[in-house]
């Protein structure tokens, strides 16, 4: 038997629960009586084997989350692959070039494809193989189970079958589904962590029955036989039907028995239980979806640009054919030197329509060059060697827990450049689950001294901001007296933010000298130490710490390390109410039955007194309550009820003379509130010992009652105790926030991105939290929505027995309305700088994603600052996720870090897993991966900024360099009587696409910068290009198709012209067509390379070497192929050393064409840098003119002119600030000059 | 039974077995991957887009005009025979005449010089609407027969004019070189006769290596069939300059080859007779012929569209380069950018009780040292030339 669980055996937790303590008799509810359909499963304990049998053959344990098996890789992979239409078309080619139509070679079209199609599916398999190798992981760990004969032994997850009794140990995850049958406490509780399943901090209670109690060793279970029939697999994680049959009796199992697989026991050394829901059964899995194969928005854009083209390819194909078909019919007779009269049935003159349809499909293999064929294999290297940079990044490396950012799937990349939404979780994500105490008022004195990060960042924005405006101020020539006197007034004004940075800077020190203390970061020296005595107000401090050291319902464990004692809590706040009150001096080290004994050091100087206080009663913490209260005795016989709870309820139940500090402690609430911080009030009663006596009869009565008005009782006789409290402060405790969180949503406020939070936290923590990221704001205008004051409705309901439906229509009905008063009051809202947050609630949510609310809510949210939404349920995360994609149409990024968090990162365009932390399912079910929040700064704003236009950019320059060639083909056409001869050699177009013109495009998508890494991130508004969709609207994919049209015609004609009939060198020789198709090809070779250089904008030698080299590999291969033997090189045998390259015409030509093809895109981009620049552009040319370090005013004023409007992020919190304060000048500012116009009389 | 061995899966377990890994997951530094490589940016200001396009007017336009001059210098006789050489009596039946073998086909012509003409004047016979380019017609050739004896064989790809009819290999075989072009032309001045030379008027890689000297004709023209010359079957390919020339196939239908060199200047005004004998059958297809007597400049024959071309878009590049100096003249760069750029923040209350331009003053905080200065203890600010402290 561990320690731990030895030392607790004396303590029965479950007394410290009151309301718990009495079972609820079972029998009386009687089983439940499970029919029909859903309720058809049968659980056979302690006997795994027969589930492996028909008729119920159960699955394994074994989780599998890959897209693929051996078996099925290879077809449903080519399937995947063959999804796309261009590889079908290829495919297609690919076939046809095996027969005598086509123009080309069959191994010049199969050869591409193959390696095409290959690349992608062995970039498929990799990805999937990491997927199964994460599963392995997760299957092969270790759980002790019953091998019968009462022996336990370990065996991997993946074995365990239904029906098996399996032991799990503190701190380690359930296997499956399990019955909890008994735990090391006596009383059958044990305490669950339930995070990765709803995202929920707090510990719950979970409790055996009372009949599989004495099952407490594993000797018990030799001959333990059970029988358990429940419903079927369901995703509902919050209920459970099912009764067990044990002994030839028959018990109700409900929800507090079950332990559901990925929660985690905690506080309690070992639980007993029965499999019932294995592996894909299990409720967690059941909420998981099938990983999605996603798209990015451009990819399926970039399908219509295929159609386009396939259409036009048709079109050619067709106008070729139909063309051919006359020509064979009408003019092909006479043409002797074919020997119409000889003909097969390709060019029969007499079947000019079986002709025409023959070399429509030549016709459409030869304009293949239409389709990039080279364009999905190219974006699939780009894709990986910028998924590479961003794994490579050492900015998005966390040095603490070693993990870079992983993209985990390359198809997204440029997806991440085009977020609009953002959609988080909260703890794990934006907090890290620690509880700090931070600040506390006692008797109306505000102590600690600390700054909440995003106090720091605020006001450090706040003096910047101010010294600017005041510089600006201060360049008014002071001619006017009256403007410096209200410059000194305002300054006056701005003192606040002063005190504030000196707050921040002192603490900043203090932080670096003391070693830090988990779950306490208070700094003030007033009550540190023991001074507090000297305050004014010691007894007041004596009690609150008190109440900290006594109001609880923890359990000290000594620490041998320190000496000092950790405390087992239900939350992290009480642990650190505890921890703060050691700090204080009011150290709690032991818990009996009856009391809790508490060390007192008064002073450092003197010796530590132990008191022990008897708990009579502890009415303990419920979200409907939100307060707990304890009845203490202290040793000098005096009752105390302490009490702790929420502002609002506390304040409610204050009596008259115990509201000396209500004024005060609420300002101080008010301020803490603001930063973000967790607040409680704390409040005591003293109770005469016959007034207890008299309530604690009725409590008792209360307490033994049974029925289902027990918990209204209780509460109500609790109501009665809770009254006339004095208060005595509140405390501030911080729910930490991981490192740079505020900043990072500041910044992604300022690009443009909305930010909603899911979390399944309680409403005030998930708002406290709004505050802490600055999500949330003092004068912002809050939209709650929950079903709260509908509960009453619904009670009413209860009482006159209507039926429960229409209590349902009655709500939705309600939540209607607050829908339409929030949109009424958004649209009735003059002030522009008025922001809206909108709070709901996971049960409202469940109504207001219905199909006729839904789209209320939607239009609600999306008019809204910062939405959030608690208390919800993985589920509901994924179908707000899918809302808000569908209902939008605008890309949505889900971030989480848990597997309640699974479903939305699934159902988001981008789902990004933050690793590091314990549970990968997020990570494993994520495109991305990122240790901390704050590195998707960079992760969107850079990568993806880059991506997105990468990617962009890329694709538009493949369509045009495909259609400026693909054209000249089709022109060439009508000048060979439609016969489906190419002007070109079969090698040059198999190398176009494949060499010449692949590498710059892929060096584009990999290593363009429009501007480097620290200008993304100072204008976070060149984000918005993204979202926007700048670079790849449909006016720009035109335009570029456009251009290709225009080049190819250029191309194409100019060559016609100059080599029309007339000789082409000195030397008389006419050009045949070898010479023609080389020229051409040289000048389409250069002008589509020139094209390369002048859209990017950022050359490393990379980019060089690529589009230099390709114009220069492009001669070399000619070359080489002239040198080869005429047998392969044909009528280009020696075509650039004998015939072209001493012809100047052939080099003029080259020049001419190359420049005619860019001049009108040269001209379009300067006139549009000149007149219409773009964002990129200005701060481009800024800093090329090198304006940032010359002209700091000029940055300054760019900088803050590319703020966007955001109303979130502390940057939107100052700027309301300074509106305020403005607001207040400028009123001074006018009744000053209406004094000056008027000349004193 | 010791729980605590298998259960070591807590916090503390994680960060302990993620110490080793740290630093093989840590990406190594490098300029490439942390994509810092030094580059170039070059940016498209109104600077360098004048100097562009001043640059490429001054370099088109000079190539334009030596262009037209070269091609102002050539000077190309061209005469259109197919009509005049069909007696008047066939002009109704044009082709039965082509087609007839009794009919007689010489046909003189005669040409005037219209300038001076240096030596070597080029012969072509042009031929209109003639698809050299047409799919069939293009792959219906035998490379490999056509460089070997060995290969003669080698016909497969040479259909319908492959093999005769008892199955022996044509050499050389395919519909090119079965419709090789059979005029010829006859040239004299003042009853002097000009030589007509037919040296290096094919490519000289082809007579060395595509055509081999030891392939003979064989069976060519020997079919029922019979499309254009016959070939002397004494010769061997690689001297067949005339089929060489042919078998490069044209790659428009309008074409003009090469006939051959006459080596001797030519007089203005001079008369030039030709007799020609038509035998070549372009009437079916109503397919011109002409004769085209034409002398070469470096830039080939007569050709002024590349001149025109060079100076339409180097005139055109001149004008852009005006346009945009006269915007530059008439509105500065730095005016005009910032009020375009970036949605302006309608945070102005301040500045907009302000003047509206303002003197730049100088002053020491920007975001960056407040940003950088985390930890310092300093932050002066420079507020019309008094210095706050705040520490």
């Amino acid at each position: 038997m561990p320690r731990a669980g030895r030392i607790r055996e004396k303590l029965r937790w479950s007394n410290l629960y009151t309301f718990s303590c009495l079972r609820p008799n079972v029998l009386e509810d009687g089983p439940h009586s499970l029919q029909g359909p859903g309720f058809s499963r049968i659980v056979y304990c302690n006997q795994p084997r027969v589930h492996q049998k028909k008729p119920l053959n159960y699955p394994s344990n074994y989780i599998s989350t890959t897209k693929y098996n051996i078996i099925t890789f290879l077809p449903k992979a080519i399937f995947e692959q063959f999804r796309r239409v261009a590889n079908m078309y290829f495919l297609m080619a690919a076939i046809l070039s095996l027969t005598p139509v086509a123009p080309f070679s069959a191994v010049s079209m199969i050869a591409p494809l193959a390696f095409v199609v290959g690349l992608s599916m062995a970039k498929e398999a990799l990805e999937d193989w990491r997927r199964f190798m994460q599963d392995m992981k997760v299957n092969s760990r270790k759980v002790s189970i019953h091998k019968g004969d009462g022996i336990f032994g370990y065996k991997p997850w993946q074995k365990i079958r239904v029906g098996d009794v399996v032991r799990v140990e503190k701190d380690q995850f359930f296997t499956a589904d399990l019955l909890l049958l008994s735990s090391s406490y006596d009383d059958g509780i044990c305490y669950v962590e339930t995070m990765n399943l709803d995202g929920e901090t707090n510990l719950k209670i979970k409790r055996s029955l009372e009949v599989t109690l004495p099952l407490v060793d594993d000797l018990a279970f030799k001959n333990f036989t059970a029988k358990i029939r429940c419903e079927d697999p369901n995703p509902n994680l919050y209920t459970f039907v099912g009764n067990l049959e044990y002994d030839h009796q028959v018990y109700a199992i409900d929800p507090s028995q079950i332990l559901l697989r990925d929660s985690k026991l905690r506080n309690t050394s070992y639980v007993y239980g029965v499999v019932i829901f294995t592996g894909p059964d299990s409720k967690v899995m059941q909420n998981s979806t099938k990983s999605p194969s996603k798209r990015s928005t451009i990819e399926r854009k970039m399908d219509y640009i295929i159609y386009f083209l396939f259409t036009l390819l048709v079109l050619i194909s067709l106008i070729s054919s139909i063309g051919f078909a006359v020509k064979t019919k009408f003019e092909m007779p006479d043409w002797w030197y074919l020997q119409p009269q000889n003909t097969t049935n390709l060019y029969d003159p007499t079947k000019p329509a079986l002709s025409g349809i023959f070399h429509l499909v030549t016709a459409l293999i030869l304009y293949g060059y239409l389709i990039p064929i080279s364009l999905y294999v190219s974006i699939e290297v780009v894709k990986v060697l910028q998924a590479t940079f961003i794994n490579q990044d050492l900015h998005m490396y966390d040095e603490e827990t070693g993990n870079p950012a992983q993209a985990r799937t390359s198809n997204l990349n440029e997806e991440l450049g085009q977020v609009d939404t953002i959609l988080s979780d909260k703890t794990g994500t934006l907090t890290c689950n620690q509880m700090d105490f931070f600040k506390c008022s006692i008797a109306g004195v505000s102590y600690g001294m600390g700054s909440s990060e995003v106090e720091i960042a605020a006001a450090k924005k706040m003096a910047f901001d101010i010294s600017e405006h005041n510089s600006e101020m201060s360049s008014v020539p002071m001619h006017n007296i009256k403007a410096r006197g209200l410059m000194e007034n305002s300054r006056s004004n701005f003192g606040v933010s002063e005190i504030e940075l000196e707050t921040v800077i002192t603490s900043k020190d203090e932080k670096d000298q003391k070693p830090m203390i988990k779950g306490f970061s208070f700094e003030d020296s007033r009550l540190m130490g023991g001074n507090w005595s000297k305050e004014p107000n010691a007894d007041a401090i004596l009690l609150f710490f008190r109440i900290l050291a006594l109001c609880h319902t923890a359990i000290p464990e000594p620490n041998e390390e320190t000496g000092s004692f950790n405390y087992e809590a239900e939350s992290p706040d009480e642990g650190a109410f505890l921890v703060a009150a050691r700090e204080f001096g009011f150290e709690f080290y032991r818990r009996t039955q009856t009391s809790v004994f508490i060390r007192e050091r008064y002073s450092s100087s003197g010796h530590p007194i132990e008191r022990e206080f008897k708990v009579l009663n502890l009415l303990d913490f419920s979200s409907k309550r939100k307060r707990m209260s304890v009845i203490v005795q202290d040793e000098d016989g005096q009752i105390l009820l302490l009490c702790k709870g929420a502002d609002s309820i506390i304040f409610d139940r204050l009596s008259k003379d115990g509201r000396i500090y209500e004024e005060s402690t609420s300002r101080h609430l008010n301020e803490y509130g603001e930063t973000g911080l967790r607040t409680l009030a704390l409040a005591y009663r003293k109770l005469k010992e016959s007034e207890y006596s008299v309530w604690n009869s009725e409590f008792i009565k209360a307490k033994t009652t049974i029925g289902a008005d027990r918990d209204a009782m209780l509460e109500q006789v609790s109501d009665m105790m809770e009254k006339d409290l004095i208060l005595v402060g509140a405390t501030a405790v911080e729910d930490k926030l991981q490192k740079g969180v505020p900043q990072c949503i500041d910044k992604l406020a300022q690009a443009g991105l909305k930010i909603w939070v899911l979390t399944g936290d309680k409403m005030e923590t998930a708002i406290n939290i709004g505050f802490a990221c600055s999500l949330l704001r003092q004068c912002m205008k809050q939209i709650c929505i929950t079903t709260m004051n509908t509960d009453l409705l619904a009670q009413d309901a209860k009482k006159a027995l209507l039926v429960f439906l229409i209590t349902d229509q009655a709500v939705k009905e309600n939540i209607l309305m607050q829908l339409i008063n929030g949109l009424q009051m958004i649209k009735l809202e003059k002030d522009p700088h008025a922001a809206f947050a909108l709070v709901i609630d996971g049960k409202t949510l469940s109504y207001a994603l219905e199909e006729d609310l839904k789209h209320q809510f939607l239009s609600l949210a999306v008019n809204c600052a910062s939405v959030i939404c608690c208390r919800v349920s993985p589920k509901q995360k994924a179908l707000v996720t899918r809302l808000v994609k569908e209902g939008t149409g605008k890309t949505t990024l889900a971030i989480g870090d848990g597997a309640n968090d699974v479903g939305m990162i699934q159902e988001a365009d981008i789902g990004i897993g933050i690793s590091g932390v314990e549970g990968m399912q997020a990570v494993m079910a994520s495109d991305f991966s990122i240790a901390q929040f704050r590195f998707l700064e960079r992760l969107l704003v850079v990568h993806g900024h880059w991506c997105y236009k990468r990617i962009a950019q890329m694709i538009c320059y493949f369509f045009y360099k495909n259609i400026a060639f693909g054209l000249t083909l089709f022109y060439f056409e009508a000048y060979t009587g439609f016969s489906g001869q190419s002007v070109y050699d079969d090698w040059y177009m198999l190398l176009f696409n494949v060499i010449l013109t692949s590498l710059p495009v892929i060096s584009l998508g990999v290593f363009e910068q429009d501007v480097s890494s620290e200008v993304c991130l100072q204008f976070p508004a060149l984000y918005q290009q993204g979202p926007r969709n700048v670079f790849f609207d449909w006016y720009r994919i035109f335009g570029w198709m456009a251009n290709g049209l225009y080049s190819s015609l250029i191309v194409f004609f100019l060559n016609l012209n100059i080599f029309y009939d007339q000789a082409f060198r000195a030397g008389g020789q006419t050009a045949d067509m070898a010479a023609v198709g080389a020229t051409m090809f040289t000048c389409i070779i250069w002008a589509v390379n020139c094209q390369i250089a002048l859209t990017m904008s950022h050359f490393t030698w990379i980019q060089h070497l690529f589009v230099w080299g390709s114009i220069c590999t492009w001669y070399l291969f000619l070359l080489l192929y002239g040198l080869s033997s005429p047998i392969i090189s044909g009528n280009s045998f020696q075509i650039l050393v004998e015939a072209l390259a001493p012809a100047p015409i052939y080099w003029s030509v080259t020049l001419l064409v190359a420049v005619a093809c860019n001049l009108p895109y040269l001209a379009h981009l300067s006139f549009q840098r000149s007149f219409n620049p773009m964002d990129h552009h200005v701060i481009q040319e800024i800093k090329y003119y090198k304006k940032d370090t010359e002209d700091q005013h000029m940055w300054t004023r760019e900088r803050s002119k590319a703020r966007q409007k955001t109303k979130i992020g502390f940057t939107a919190r100052v700027d309301a600030k300074i509106r305020q304060l403005k607001g207040k000048l400028q009123k001074k500012y006018s009744s000053l000059s209406v004094q000056t116009i008027i000349p004193p009389s | 039974m010791n729980p605590k061995g298998a259960s070591s899966s807590g916090t503390d377990g994680a960060t302990d077995s993620s110490a080793p890994r740290r630093n093989s997951k840590k990406p190594k530094y490098s300029r490439f991957t942390q994509q810092e490589l030094p580059a170039c940016k070059p940016i498209l200001t109104p600077g360098w887009v004048i100097t562009t396009f001043i640059f490429i007017g001054i370099v088109f336009i000079p190539i334009g005009l030596a262009s037209l001059f070269a091609s102002e210098r050539v000077v190309e006789i061209v005469d259109r025979y197919d009509k005049h050489c069909v007696p008047t009596n066939y002009s109704k039946s044009m082709l039965a005449y082509i087609q007839s073998g009794e009919t007689n086909k010489t046909c003189t012509r005669s040409l005037i010089v219209p300038k001076h003409m240096k030596s070597p004047v080029y012969v072509y016979y042009q031929l209109d609407n003639f698809y050299q380019n047409h799919r069939r017609y293009v792959k219906s050739r035998s490379d490999k027969q056509l460089r070997s004896k060995a290969s003669e064989k080698d016909t497969s790809s040479c259909s319908p004019e492959g093999t005769i009819s008892n199955g022996s290999a044509i050499v050389p075989c395919g519909l090119i070189a079965w419709s090789l072009f059979n005029d010829t032309y006859g040239f004299s001045v003042k009853n002097k006769v000009l030589d007509v030379s037919k040296k290096n008027i094919a490519w000289k890689s082809d007579q060395d290596h595509k055509f081999g000297s030891d392939v003979y004709p064989k069976n060519f023209q020997s079919g029922s069939l019979i499309g254009g010359a016959k070939l002397n079957a004494s010769i061997p390919l690689s001297e067949q300059v005339d089929l060489i020339v042919w078998m490069r196939t044209a790659a428009l239908p309008t074409f003009r080859k090469l006939y051959g060199k006459i080596e001797v200047d030519l007089e203005a005004n001079e008369k030039i007779t030709v007799v020609i004998q038509n035998n070549y059958n372009t009437y079916s297809f109503g397919g011109k012929k002409k004769l085209v007597l034409s002398t070469t400049s470096w830039i080939g024959g007569k050709n002024d569209f590349l001149g025109i071309a060079y100076l339409t878009v180097g005139g055109l590049c001149l004008f852009l380069a005006i346009c945009f100096i006269l915007v530059y003249v008439i509105k500065p760069r730095w005016e005009i950018l910032p009020e375009i750029c970036l949605q302006p923040t309608d945070d102005d209350s301040v500045t907009a009780l302000l003047p509206q331009k303002w003197p730049l003053l100088y002053y020491s905080t920007t975001a960056e040292n407040l940003g950088e200065k985390k930890d310092g203890l300093v932050l002066s600010r420079e507020i019309s030339g008094r210095s706050i402290e705040i520490d």
